[in-house]
């Protein structure tokens, strides 16, 4: 797997690190970095109001995400011809309010993600510390175990780990949390290795710190930068990720409103009714978006080689 | 060479051993296997009957032996608690279905990615880059089960291009395919893009520039035939990650695949299949990496002397 993963780490850390012999040309670039900044700010924005959906969704929803209507079962969006402007996208087949729906499931996607990312930073950057610092057999288990967890279908563990445990918020977090550590751990492993050998770092050892206040406070400092733009984006992973657990059945369940178990109810009405699969499949991609948009903007930040060009 | 090849295949044996350890560890995780296959009703004495008869009574490691020594020496997985039947024939009756995704998509990907990968790496900050970095971003944010209903609603319902689900004819396969090459177009595109620039920068390449030799046979001669290595890499480790894809994209078009049957026998508790699945899965991961190292190291002695 050694030079996939070389280029692969060479994409995530820094790409175009080797900017200069290509000879680019200058508007081009120009306009790419000032697309960055913009690409960043609007991520930013996304975001934004992701989290504010999330919070306020009691005062900002139309109405009750849960409350059914038989009555108003697969109304049209207001803005198509028959639509009503009480249910502004329309309503699902038990007649609650999709909007409404699509609100409160920014709340789930959000505590899935970030809880699930928090999980994979506690195990993946341990042991990618270990791993790195220590070298030696804990790095050749470490290593072996990553490699093998990489090899794993990612999709067939995380489903039998909910079926096994049972279809809770806790254990879908815990599913992608055991399923998503190792990126950390490669990321980590990789820096810390470079870091050991760092004048600060034998300076530390020379000084007789202890090896957890060498790893607390000279290595994991520097090691922040990029642990934050990858935390970044695997959060709109594990958003996709917990979507994609709900929408083959194996996540949160129904009546719930998760954006993947919409879908998945939008689907067995997508000959007629396209918006109840378009709009729940748009807010998980918009999330999606704006996180790797303000991530790939964090990282032209904190990238030292691309500040230089 | 050869010490490089044992060296891969028993990196590659290795893995496998976690990953079949895993998947059978899974089993034992939160249940009692026995409590699974009999009747609720069922009474103390028949449980403690049922197991010795199945060998359940025995400590977990070696339950664990015997597991590993059925499935490598015989390839038996044990029956399928839903179908009765054996849960190796069950895969392999599906696993045709899937290849022909898997490939299909691949070769989909290949096609799109390394014609663009390629020209945006020579034409940097071009509009033609520009364009595909853009488009790497959305497609990377876009669930693939959303962009493969999307679809079927716009090119299957709307315009009635292609049918929408089974697997039929070769215009079935044209949907699935897509979305399924959707997953991985994205992160292909940009390793191609930046194994190319990678090359680029080499000296050799100004060497040969400085020769006065025609940018033509610069990009043709020295760069594509390096730029090649890291794209059949990245081939071969797409292959375990697009049998993951199908898993979602069978599911979202009714491709009677492995993915389906994986979802099926996960929702049913039917581990015998869930296992083998895994197993296979796996297998496929981790060949096509053995692959991808070993026809890396011939195109390129570096590797192997690493």
């Amino acid at each position: 797997m050694g030079e996939f993963l070389r280029i692969f780490m060479a994409e995530w850390m820094a790409p175009d690190s080797d900017a200069g012999e290509a000879a680019p040309s200058t508007l081009g670039l120009v306009l790419r970095k000032m697309w960055h900044l913009r690409m960043g700010m609007l991520g930013a924005f996304l975001i934004l109001c992701l989290i504010l959906v999330a919070l306020f969704c009691p005062y900002l929803a139309p109405q009750d995400p849960f409350k059914q209507d038989i009555t108003k079962r697969l109304m049209k969006p207001s803005f198509l011809a028959g639509g009503k402007a009480e249910n502004p996208l329309g309503t699902d087949h038990l007649g609650r309010d999709l909007l409404s729906r699509i609100m409160y499931g920014a709340r789930i996607s959000l505590v899935v993600g970030i809880s699930a990312v928090i999980l994979m930073l506690a195990v993946g950057v341990s042991l990618g510390l270990i791993a790195g610092y220590f070298g030696g057999k804990a790095d050749a288990v470490i290593t072996f175990l990553v490699n093998s967890m990489m090899g794993f279908p990612f999709i067939l563990l995380a489903m039998s780990l909910v079926a096994v445990l049972g279809a809770s918020l806790e254990n879908i977090i815990i599913a992608l949390g055991f399923t998503g550590w190792p990126v950390f751990t490669r990321v980590t492993r990789i820096e810390t290795m470079k870091l050991r050998e760092r004048e600060f770092v034998l300076a530390a050892k020379s000084l007789a710190f202890s090896t957890r206040r060498i790893l607390a406070r000279h290595i994991l400092p520097n090691l922040l930068p990029a642990i934050i733009v990858l935390a970044t984006v695997e959060v709109a992973r594990a958003i996709i990720r917990e979507s994609l657990l709900s929408f083959l059945g194996l996540g949160i369940q129904p009546p719930t409103p998760s954006w993947g178990v919409m879908l998945a109810e939008g689907r067995d009405y997508m000959l007629l009714q396209w918006w109840l699969a378009a709009f729940p499949g748009m807010a998980i991609f918009l999330a999606a978006l704006g996180i790797n948009l303000l991530g790939d903007a964090l990282r032209d930040l904190v990238d030292p080689y691309l500040r230089k060009t | 060479m050869k010490t490089f090849i044992i060296k891969q295949l028993l990196q590659a044996v290795g893995v496998c051993l976690v990953i079949s350890m895993i998947s059978f560890f899974l089993l034992f995780l939160n249940t009692d296997p026995a409590l699974l296959l009999l009747p609720p009703e069922a009474e103390v004495g028949d449980i403690a009957k049922f197991k010795k008869q199945m060998g359940l009574d025995r400590p977990v490691p070696v339950q664990y032996l015997d597991f590993l020594g059925k499935v490598v020496l015989r390839g038996d997985f044990g029956n399928s608690f839903t179908a009765k039947v054996p849960a190796a024939t069950l895969v392999r009756e599906r696993l045709p279905a899937t290849l022909k995704l898997a490939l299909a998509a691949l070769i989909l990907v290949n096609l799109v990615a390394l014609p663009v990968g390629i020209l945006s790496a020579i034409r940097r900050y071009s509009f033609l880059d520009n364009a595909a970095t853009f488009t790497a971003l959305l497609g990377q944010a876009m669930p693939l089960y959303w962009f493969g209903i999307m679809l079927i609603i716009i090119f299957g319902v709307w315009l009635k291009w292609f049918p929408i689900s089974g697997s039929d004819t070769w215009a079935h396969l044209v949907l699935p395919a897509v979305t399924l090459a959707s997953w991985i177009l994205p992160i292909n595109m940009r390793l191609v893009r930046s194994g190319m620039l990678d090359v680029l920068n080499q000296d050799y390449i100004r060497t040969a520039r400085a020769k006065g030799l025609a940018e033509r046979r610069v990009l043709i001669k020295h760069a594509f035939k390096n730029a090649a290595i890291p794209v059949v890499t990245i081939s071969g480790m797409q292959l375990g990650v697009l049998l993951g894809g199908a898993v979602v994209t069978e599911t979202v078009f009714a491709w009677p695949g492995l993915g389906r049957l994986a979802v099926d026998s996960i929702r049913m508790g039917d581990y015998p299949v869930v296992q083998a699945i895994v197993v296979v899965f796996a297998l496929f991961a981790v060949l096509g990496n053995l692959l991808a190292d070993i026809v890396g190291a011939l195109i390129d002695p570096r590797i192997r002397l690493e």
